[in-house]
């Protein structure tokens, strides 16, 4: 079947099985961000954006993304810049597996939400997992980059 | 993973019903069981341009259709209202923000699973279901229904006024539940429903007010059969369900903060 969807700002229009995955079709199309992890749905490796919303796109079926804008972090590097630096200076991004989904959520997270509290940003990142870092790391750096940035709004009010 | 030989994005109810009617087809909700089932599709029929992922309420009841998603009912002002927050407390645990902007209500429902926090939620408020074919029916009675080839079109609500409280026990706290429980006050008159036992929840009606919170959680666990699976034994589960009771009963009973 043929379909077209944005993908990170671009129309993109192809043939695809039905049954197609959406992380597959990105994969093929040079997204190589998006992870396959569990495959039950629950580590969040696979998160892209779906019309600005997280989603997994380890469930989700190409034909239904058809029509919708997908960004994925190749599309969002300039965003993902401002805060990556202070979760790496905690030694986050340990085997990185996991970053690229981690990066994605937060992005929504932040979108959503500018300025959260640390139990917001644990419950918004509850479906992200790491079997690296403990968790304690991704929160100092962004509660760092939060703070950061909230000095810097200060200073210049 | 399951195969898809066609992909259908019903113009109509009418439509996607005629087409569902064939044993090979599927209704898709939110997807989450795609990879971790096997088999084989025929017509898999999307609902997705139907228009039947909002929630609206006028002065009598609430509606929700069914594709609306589990994050869509986490933070609906018209439901957080209407529950006094029971709403959010009860998905808010379910995977991540990720998996809850995609599974659907309808999903949840139409599962009729015996993990479903939805269905344990509402199940104690006035609530029904509307099926393309089968017209509205009770909540409760739906849950009890043999799986057909109908097609859960919204949840209704009717807004009497209530008082909700929502608790369950997860193992890991993004786990299913190894046991949930919903307990509405409406009218003087208490009904609970408790789920993940591990089977379908079912609704318990108490005929009069129990003198504590204590006693109810007692009535509860006493009104309530429970399974043993890798989650928890029966044994484990009767506990919990007085110890849910008992929290909920205490949440409802509890005086009203004053507002500073």
């Amino acid at each position: 079947m043929e379909i077209t969807l944005t993908l990170n700002g671009r129309t993109v229009t192809a043939s695809i099985s039905p049954d197609l995955l959406l992380i597959d079709f990105l994969r093929d199309h040079g997204c190589l961000s998006v992870k396959r992890g569990c495959e039950s749905e629950v580590c969040g490796l696979c998160t892209v954006l779906m019309d600005g919303q997280p989603i997994l796109s380890c469930s989700m079926l190409t034909a239904r993304a058809a029509g919708h804008s997908i960004y994925t972090l190749e599309g969002l590097q300039a965003e993902a810049q401002e805060f990556v630096g202070f979760i790496a200076d905690q030694g986050a991004d340990q085997c990185g597996f996991c970053n690229p989904g981690f990066v994605m959520n937060t992005i929504a997270l932040l979108r959503e939400n500018p300025d959260p509290t640390d139990d917001e940003i644990r419950a918004f990142l509850a479906g992200n997992l790491c079997r690296c870092s403990g968790y304690e790391g991704q929160l100092r750096g962004i509660r760092s980059f939060l703070n950061t940035r909230n000095a810097k709004k200060e200073e210049n009010a | 993973m399951k195969t898809i030989q066609t992909y259908h994005r019903a113009k109509t109810l009418a439509e996607a019903y005629e087409l569902n009617q064939k044993k090979t087809s599927t209704i898709l909700g939110g997807m989450m069981w795609l990879n971790m089932s096997g088999g084989r599709i025929g017509t898999a029929i999307d609902l997705c341009e139907l228009g039947l992922n909002t929630i609206t309420e006028t002065e009598e009841e609430i509606s929700i259709g069914a594709m609306t998603t589990l994050r869509q009912l986490e933070t609906s002002p018209i439901l957080a209202a209407y529950t006094g927050g029971a709403m959010a407390e009860a998905v808010k645990d379910i995977v991540g923000v990720q998996f809850r902007n995609m599974a659907t209500l309808g999903g949840s429902l139409w599962g009729r699973f015996g993990f479903s926090d939805l269905l344990t939620l509402f199940l104690p408020l006035d609530s029904s279901v509307e099926l393309f074919h089968g017209g509205i029916l009770p909540l409760s009675e739906f849950a009890e229904k043999p799986y057909d080839r109908d097609i859960l079109v919204r949840l209704i609500l009717k807004k009497t006024p209530v008082k909700m409280a929502y608790s369950t026990v997860r193992t890991q706290k993004t786990d299913f539940p190894a046991l949930n429980c919903s307990v509405v006050l409406a009218n003087g008159a208490l009904r609970a429903a408790v789920g993940a036992r591990p089977d379908r929840a079912v609704l318990v009606t108490l005929p009069q007010m129990p003198e504590s919170a204590a006693a109810f959680g007692k009535m509860l666990a006493e009104a309530v059969p429970m399974g043993s699976n890798l989650r928890g034994s029966a044994a484990y589960r009767t506990h919990l369900a007085a110890v849910l009771g008992e929290r909920c009963f205490a949440r409802l009973t509890a005086p009203q903060k004053e507002e500073v």
